[in-house]
C-alpha cells in the first residue's frame, strides 16, 4: 500500500517490513501503531510478540517489546500487565500461536478477564514454518500437511476463536475484521481503537481477530489471496462484533 | 532477626517476600503446596502479585513476563511441574532475565509419587531445557539454610541476569525447624535500565532471545558463556575433613544431613571420616572437592537417586581414589542407621 511509505506512525521504527508481497501482517502492524500514536501511548506500551511470521515485531515497533515463547504471549502479557501499573499491554499472535499451541493461555487469560488487548491474525495457515495446517485451516484447504485438502473426518473442524472466547464473562470486547480493501481497513481501525479503549477503561480482556492473507502459504498471487479472504474465509469466519459490554462515554 | 518455627516451604516463601519478591506465580503440586498457599495469603498483604495459573507452562511464562517488566519474581513447583517449565527456563536464560525458581523434588519418573527425592539433579544442573546453558542451582539442607538461600538468590539472579534454582526435596519442604528470618528491606531490587517499563525518555527496550543470523547467535552464546564463568564466584560448599581420612562422604541436601549423624557415630568409634557437602550444585565446587578427596583413601557418595551427582564426583575425584555409591530412590529416604551400616562395612573391608 502506497500510503504505508508516505507517513510512518511514530510508534514504528524506520525498519522495512520483511513480509511477503500481499501479506496482511504489515497493514495490521500499521493500524496498531497508528492507534498507539492516536492515544499517545507509545511511552506506556509494552507489546508481547509471538513466534510466527510476526516474530520481528521488536524490530518494527519503537515501543518496549517482549518476545514470548510460541503460544505463551497471553501468559507473558498477564504478568507484565499485573506488575506494571498504568502501562498499556497488548499481544500480537498468529493462529498457530494462539489457537493451537497457546490455546490454554488464551482461554485462561480471557476467562480471568486480563485487562490486555489481543490482536489475533488468522491466516488459516502456519506461515513461518512453511504453510502447514493451522487450527483455522478451512475444510478442504490444501496445506503442506494436508496435501489432499483438510478432511474434517480426519483433521477435524476449524476453531472459531472469536465465537469461542466471546461467552467468557471476563471478555469485554471481541470483533472479527479483515483488511483486504481500504473500506475494511477503516472498519478494522475502528475495531483496534475500540479494543484500546476497553483496556484504557479497565474493562478487561479485548480481542480483535483479523482475517488475513498469506499469499505465500496459500500459493496464490496477492490479489487472489485478498479475494480469497473475502470469498472463502468470511464464510467460515463471519465478520462482526462478537462481544461488546459497552464503554463509558 | 526473628527466630520462628516454620516448615521448609513456608520459610522459603516468607524469605522471598522479605527479599522484595513482588510477584509469585504458581500451580498446585505436592509436596510444595504449602508454599503456594502461603503466598496466596502473604503476597497480597505485602502488596505484591499472586496468581494461580492454568499450568506450569503458563507459570514460567508469567515469571518471564514479570521478570521482563523488571520486578523480583519467583515460582515454586515440584518435579513434574518443573519439567513443564523447561522451555520457559531456556527462554529466561536466552533473554537474560532474573528469576528465582524452587523445585521441591519428588519421586519420578512420570507421575512417580509425592515422597522426597533428588532425581532432578541432572535436569537442574546440566541444562534441562534446550540450548547451551546451565542453571545456577543451590541445594539447602536445613530450613534455615533454605530461607537464607532463597533470600540471597534474588541478588544473585539479578547480578548475573540468569535464573537461580533452589533444589530442595520433599523432606526439607515438610520438616519444621527454627529459622532466623532475614530482614525485610535489607536486600533491594537492582536498577534495571533494560526492563520493559514503557519507552519514556529512553530508547525502546526489547527482550528477546531470537537471533536469526548464526553469527549473531554465536556472539550471544559467547557472551553467555563468558558470563557463566563469572558465576564461579557463587560456589558454596561445607566441609568437615581431616588430612588422613579413611572415607570422605559426599552428599547434598537431606541426604547430607542424614549422613552427618552416621559420620558423628563413626567418629565416636574412632574412625576417620570426613564429609563434603556441595551447596551450589552448579557451579559445582570442583577444586574444593578435588583437594578434599585427595586427603581420603576412598570417597562415598549417597543420593536419593541412582547416581546423578555421582557422575560429577567421579569426574572430579582423581582416578586412583575409589568412589563408592549408595542410592535410594522412588521416594525412599535412607535412614541414618542404614547409611551408618553402609559406611561401616566399607570401612571394615578397608581399601
Ligand atoms: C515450541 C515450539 N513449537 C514449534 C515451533 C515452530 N513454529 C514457529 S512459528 C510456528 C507457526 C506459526 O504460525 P502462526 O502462529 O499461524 O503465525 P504465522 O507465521 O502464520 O503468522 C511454528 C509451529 C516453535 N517455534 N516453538
Ligand atoms: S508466509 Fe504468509 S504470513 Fe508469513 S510473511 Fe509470508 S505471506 Fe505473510
Amino acid at each position: 500500500m502506497s500510503n504505508q511509505i508516505l507517513e510512518r506512525p511514530k510508534s514504528l521504527t524506520q525498519k522495512q517490513f520483511h513480509y511477503c508481497p500481499g501479506c496482511h501482517h504489515g497493514i495490521i502492524h500499521r493500524l496498531i501503531a497508528e492507534t498507539i500514536d492516536e492515544f499517545d501511548l507509545r511511552e506506556k506500551t509494552i507489546i508481547v510478540q509471538p513466534v510466527g511470521c510476526a516474530v520481528y515485531i521488536y524490530e518494527y515497533f519503537d515501543t518496549d517489546v517482549s518476545e514470548a515463547a510460541h503460544g505463551r504471549a497471553p501468559a507473558v502479557a498477564t504478568a507484565i500487565k499485573r506488575v506494571s501499573k498504568g502501562k498499556f499491554v497488548l499481544t500480537y499472535q498468529g493462529d498457530g500461536d494462539l489457537a493451537a499451541i497457546g490455546t490454554a493461555e488464551i482461554v485462561h487469560a480471557a476467562a480471568r478477564g486480563e485487562n490486555i488487548c489481543v490482536f489475533f491474525v488468522n491466516n488459516a495457515i502456519y506461515g513461518m514454518t512453511g504453510g502447514q495446517m493451522a487450527p483455522t485451516t478451512l475444510p478442504g484447504m490444501k496445506t503442506a500437511t494436508t496435501p489432499l485438502g483438510r478432511d474434517v473426518k480426519k483433521q477435524g473442524y476449524p476453531i472459531k476463536v472469536s465465537e469461542m472466547l466471546a461467552p467468557f464473562e471476563g471478555v469485554s470486547y471481541i470483533e472479527r475484521v479483515m483488511v483486504s480493501s481500504p473500506k475494511h481497513v477503516i472498519k478494522a481501525k475502528s475495531a483496534v481503537r475500540k479494543a484500546f479503549k476497553y483496556q484504557l477503561q479497565e474493562k478487561g480482556f479485548s480481542l480483535v481477530e483479523f482475517l488475513s492473507a498469506c499469499p505465500t502459504g496459500w500459493g496464490m498471487p496477492p490479489v487472489d489471496a485478498a479475494k480469497w479472504v473475502e470469498e472463502n474465509m468470511t464464510k467460515q469466519f463471519p465478520l462482526g462484533v462478537y462481544k461488546e459490554v459497552g464503554l463509558d462515554d | 532477626m526473628v527466630r520462628v518455627l516454620m516448615k521448609g516451604t513456608e520459610a522459603m516463601a516468607e524469605a522471598a517476600i522479605r527479599a522484595g519478591c513482588s510477584a509469585y506465580f504458581g500451580y498446585p503440586i505436592t509436596p510444595q503446596t504449602e508454599l503456594i498457599h502461603y503466598m496466596s495469603r502473604r503476597m497480597p498483604e505485602a502488596g505484591g502479585v499472586f496468581l494461580q495459573a492454568e499450568s506450569e507452562v503458563s507459570v514460567i511464562n508469567m515469571v518471564y513476563g514479570a521478570a521482563a517488566a523488571g520486578v523480583r519474581v519467583m515460582t515454586s513447583s515440584s518435579s513434574p511441574g518443573v519439567s513443564l517449565m523447561q522451555e520457559g527456563i531456556s527462554y529466561l536464560v536466552g533473554a537474560e532475565l532474573p528469576a528465582v525458581l524452587i523445585n521441591v523434588m519428588r519421586g519420578g519418573p512420570g507421575l512417580g509419587n509425592i515422597q522426597p527425592s533428588q532425581s532432578d539433579y541432572f535436569q537442574s544442573t546440566k541444562g534441562g531445557g534446550h540450548g547451551d546453558y546451565k542453571l545456577i542451582t543451590f541445594a539447602p539442607s536445613s530450613v534455615s539454610e533454605a530461607a537464607s538461600m532463597v533470600y540471597d538468590a534474588f541478588d544473585i539472579t539479578e547480578k548475573y541476569r540468569h535464573p537461580v534454582m533452589i533444589l530442595a526435596d520433599g523432606a526439607l519442604g515438610q520438616i519444621m525447624e527454627p529459622v532466623s528470618l532475614p530482614e525485610q528491606g535489607a536486600s533491594k531490587p537492582s536498577v534495571k535500565n533494560w526492563a520493559l517499563t514503557g519507552a519514556k525518555g529512553r530508547p525502546a527496550n526489547k527482550i528477546f532471545s531470537f537471533y536469526l543470523d548464526p553469527k549473531g547467535l554465536e556472539e550471544h552464546n559467547l557472551h553467555l558463556q563468558e558470563k557463566f564463568k563469572n558465576i564461579d564466584d557463587e560456589i558454596k560448599y561445607e566441609e568437615d575433613i581431616s588430612d588422613d581420612m579413611e572415607i570422605l562422604v559426599v552428599a547434598y541436601g537431606t541426604v547430607a544431613r542424614i549422613l552427618k549423624n552416621a559420620v558423628q557415630k563413626l567418629r565416636g568409634e574412632g574412625k576417620k571420616v570426613g564429609i563434603f557437602r556441595p551447596i551450589s550444585l552448579w557451579p559445582f565446587p570442583e577444586s574444593a572437592l578435588k583437594s578434599a578427596s585427595m586427603k581420603a583413601k576412598q570417597v562415598f557418595v549417597s543420593e536419593m537417586s541412582y547416581g546423578q551427582m555421582l557422575e560429577d564426583v567421579r569426574r572430579i575425584v582423581p582416578d586412583e581414589i575409589e568412589v563408592k555409591f549408595y542410592g535410594r530412590a522412588g521416594g525412599v529416604v535412607p535412614s541414618p542407621n542404614e547409611l551408618y551400616i553402609k559406611l561401616k562395612s566399607l570401612l571394615e573391608r578397608g581399601v
